[in-house]
């Protein structure tokens, strides 16, 4: 019968022999994205920074972007960012932050709204003042540390070291990749970039918890073979699973990024990167971590530890 | 393995039925929708989709009670506390005044005999206010002396904090009253931790009004003008919201809004221009009675938050119990303050601290936006499906269907809000949902390949993909469950249909396949395996 298959059955691949080039490629990648996040920074958007969003639709013809980014110097509000979208009709005018506490923020709105109400609707108006956002940004930050908290904690029961170590990796890796991704594209990042993240983070361990099951389970089997060769098997055996996963999520996310709008645009961009990422990072960083810290020898050693009855179970 | 009871095919089928069933009503337009509603009895669940302001458009509002006000009245409160009963007890030693900063009030009494005699008074003031708070807590002031005289008394953080809270108790009954006014349906008013109340008008277009009615306290009084070589001491300058500088007023209050009990917008019969007609009750229309016959001739202030909206003279003793505000209003000023005062003044300032206005244009354009991205990302993924799997990828396709009918299902069951993140949220999922049935199939074939038998091979493929799945699924429900936690409004849509997603995957993706792939082995005795 033939079908329609991404992956070939069958595949032997020498995966394991790429950690050579993925590794300082990962490696480089996660300075670029530090260095990045430190220097020029994330586009933080209102959640965050605090200020005031409008988006407005032109009543007639097109957003005239000059004219909204003139208000900025017209009404002293400092330096207004306009975006157009939606074939220029549409735009998003973000004011900073402004000097003078909750009330200061409102003042803008109405000013703003007052000088463009005759030739734009006001779609939507986002205020968030300076104690708000200073919050936002705390209970953010303790997100991602707590999600990483319990992601470890999970692993920590789940797996003997050197796979939890592996996992770990892999799952930092994406992870500085995605904060990488948004210091280099400048999308805004605001508290759905936080679900995005905490998603990448639950998506990434997905991918990693299917490649480790595997070759706990391999390793168990062939107690002979050598470890870069039941990394290579499990590898080659989830392979067509993972290819198919992700292509079925990166078609979901393509029609949110093609369809859903620009309110959640930047969401579903960071989501794809993140899934990308899982995919390559789950071959090709966590699984060679084991050639380095090898699973058997530490099982062996807890074996040599425990009482002489409490062997491990035999693979399902 | 493969033995399916006839109830369990039943109670499986059942469900999904009924889940489909459930998110019917979300189909039908509004009108449809009630008209039903109110025919059907009242324990049949007939419910739609509960939109977020997002998709629906409306208001989302934070208030943050203003700490610094709350301080300044209550420190006001406190001199004058002190004040009273330094006169009293007739103290005489008192030497220079009463100074106030920050939240602290002191003046210096000499002689240590006065001392004595007033601190028991002055330590009473503080023991009310937290007996509030449902026992023994820390004082609300604090009282120290020194050496020189000088006493010293401070509001505490924990007095703040439970003048605050009930701040925003009382408050959160104004804001109500405020809002029904507005004639808009369901407004949901709740207070947000110890400081703050967040008020959502879903549909609400003209956020302007309901920002001015939010965003004033309404503090209404009525005050002698002072005469002419007045005392300082006794006089507040205020500013008038009608003409440039600024008016002595004297600090007594005559009445205050809080003696009022209606207030409705009309015109002057004379220059038809817009006022308030106001009804005092009855004590304060004896007061104001009495004060108005002491004073015919002389002006009095009406002040509203510390400005004077007019000062009209008095022509004669107002005894009626009723009276009018004139000062310039525009039509839709009048009503506002009509208003304002029938609904009574917020115990504190609020500010405005967070502000998320959605229209309603933009509301359908979501939804629109999202509809048509889960509709892609559905026959995308169908497509893909069948074309991997085939016959297997129609019973996954059957589960995908299947498990979005659930996750409605479950939001409308739980009543809990669609955002558009959580659209995001279930078209991820339809691309997820899959992964399980990817997962078992991928086993399936590969068992097979190793030389099983067909019902050995599908039999290990179940089995052995379960626990990955499991385990796969909880990473995610890990993030879901944090992300609900942590997040407010539209990203904790997401972290609902997440959630929901990951709990229905288990039962659509693992029990209801495993059912179709039996019961079609059953049928068609195969002796391939078609995938």
């Amino acid at each position: 019968m033939l079908r329609f298959r991404l992956a070939p059955d069958n595949v032997k691949f020498g995966f394991m022999r790429f950690r050579r080039v993925s590794y300082p490629f990962s490696a480089i990648l996660s300075v670029v994205s530090v260095v990045l996040f430190l220097t020029v920074g994330l586009n933080f958007g209102i959640d965050f920074s605090g200020g005031t969003l409008f988006e407005v639709r032109a009543k007639q013809g097109q957003a005239d972007l000059t004219g909204l980014r003139a208000l900025g110097d017209k009404l002293g509000l400092g330096d207004v960012e306009v975006q157009a979208f939606g074939g220029g009709v549409d735009a998003t005018m973000r004011v900073r932050l402004q000097p003078g506490g909750d009330a200061a923020q409102q003042a803008v709105v109405e000013k703003v709204r007052a000088v463009i109400v005759n030739d734009y609707e006001v779609r939507r108006v986002e205020v968030v003042g300076p104690r708000v956002s200073g919050e936002l940004v705390q209970s953010g930050t303790l997100g991602v540390v707590l999600s990483i908290i319990a992601v470890l904690t999970y692993l920590w029961f789940r797996y003997e070291w050197p796979l939890a170590v592996a996992a770990v990796i892999a799952t930092m890796h994406d992870l500085l990749l995605t904060v990488g991704f948004f210091a280099v594209t400048q999308l805004e990042f605001n508290l759905t970039s936080i679900a995005a993240i905490l998603t990448i983070v639950g998506l990434s361990l997905n991918e990693t918890v299917v490649v480790l099951d595997r070759i706990r389970e391999i390793m168990r089997k062939y107690k002979k073979t050598p470890m870069p060769e039941i990394i290579d098997l499990s590898v080659n055996a989830v392979l067509s699973r993972t290819i198919m996963t992700s292509t079925t999520t990166l078609i979901a996310l393509l029609a949110l990024v093609f369809f859903g709008g620009h309110v959640i645009r930047s969401f579903s961009l960071a989501m794809m990167w993140g899934v990308i990422v899982a995919m390559y990072s789950s071959i090709f960083i966590c699984s060679p971590v084991l050639i380095y810290l090898n699973p058997r020898t530490a099982e062996a050693e807890a074996e040599a530890v425990a009482p002489k009855g409490g062997k491990t179970k035999p693979a399902v | 393995m493969f033995r399916f009871p006839r109830w369990k095919i039943a109670s499986i089928v059942a469900m999904s039925l009924a889940a489909f069933l459930i998110i019917v009503p979300s189909f039908l337009s509004k009108a449809t929708f009630k008209e039903v509603k109110d025919r059907l009895p009242k324990w049949i669940p007939f419910e739609q989709v509960v939109l977020g302001l997002d998709l629906q458009g409306g208001a989302h509002i934070l208030l943050e009670v203003d700490q610094n006000d709350v301080i300044k009245t209550m420190v006001g409160n406190l001199r004058d506390d002190a004040r009273r009963i330094v006169r009293e007890e007739n103290v005489r030693s008192l030497t220079g005044g009463y100074g106030v900063q920050g939240r602290t009030v002191q003046f210096r009494i000499a002689d240590a005999n006065d001392r004595n005699k007033i601190m028991p008074k002055l330590r009473q003031l503080g023991v009310g206010a937290v007996s509030a708070l449902g026992g023994a807590g820390a004082p609300a002031i604090e009282i120290s002396t020194a050496d020189d005289g000088m006493i010293r008394m401070s509001v505490t953080e924990a007095g703040l904090t439970d003048k605050t809270r009930r701040a925003v108790e009382q408050g959160i009954e104004v804001i109500r009253k405020r809002v029904d006014a507005l004639g808009t349906t369901e407004p949901n008013i709740q207070r947000q931790g110890n400081d703050r109340v967040l008020v959502q008008v879903p549909g609400l277009q003209d956020t302007g009004r309901l920002k001015e009615l939010l965003g004033t306290t309404a503090k209404l009084e009525f005050r002698l003008v002072a005469d002419p070589g007045y005392n300082p001491s006794d006089v507040d300058l205020l500013p008038q919201v009608d003409q440039p500088g600024a008016l002595p007023v004297e600090k007594q209050v005559m009445v205050q809004g809080e003696d009022l009990t209606d207030s409705q917008p009309g015109f002057d019969q004379r220059t038809s221009e817009p006022v308030v007609n106001f009804k005092f009750n009855i004590r304060g229309g004896q007061r104001f009675g009495e004060v108005t016959a002491a004073n015919v001739g002389k002006p009095f202030a009406i002040v509203l938050d510390n400005k004077v909206i007019s000062a009209p003279r008095i022509l004669g003793a107002i005894t009626g119990g009723s009276g009018q505000i004139s000062g310039r209003f525009t039509v839709e000023q009048a009503n506002n303050l009509s208003i304002l005062l029938r609904a009574g003044a917020l115990p504190a300032k609020m500010n405005i601290v967070e502000e998320r206005t959605v229209g309603p244009g933009l509301g359908q354009d979501s939804i629109d936006a999202g509809k048509l991205a889960a509709y892609v990302a559905g026959v995308l993924v169908v497509c893909y499906m069948l074309t991997t799997y085939g016959v297997f990828g129609v019973f996954a396709n059957v589960a995908l269907a299947i498990h979005i009918a659930m996750i409605f299902a479950a939001l409308i069951l739980l009543q809990a809000t669609l955002t558009l993140p959580g659209i995001a949220g279930i078209v991820l999922t339809i691309g997820m949902a899959v992964d399980s049935n990817v997962l078992i199939y991928e086993r399936i074939r590969e068992e097979s390949r190793a030389g099983r038998s067909i019902i050995s091979a599908l039999d290990a493929g179940f089995t052995r993909a379960f626990a990955t799945i499991v385990d796969s699924q909880s990473t995610m429900m890990v993030a879901a469950v944090i992300l609900y936690f942590l997040g407010t409004g539209p990203v904790r849509g997401f972290a609902v249909s997440l959630g929901l997603g990951i709990l229905t995957t288990i039962v659509t993706a693992v029990t209801m396949t495993r059912m179709m792939i039996a019961l079609w082995y059953r049928w068609r005795k195969p002796t391939t395996l078609p995938i």
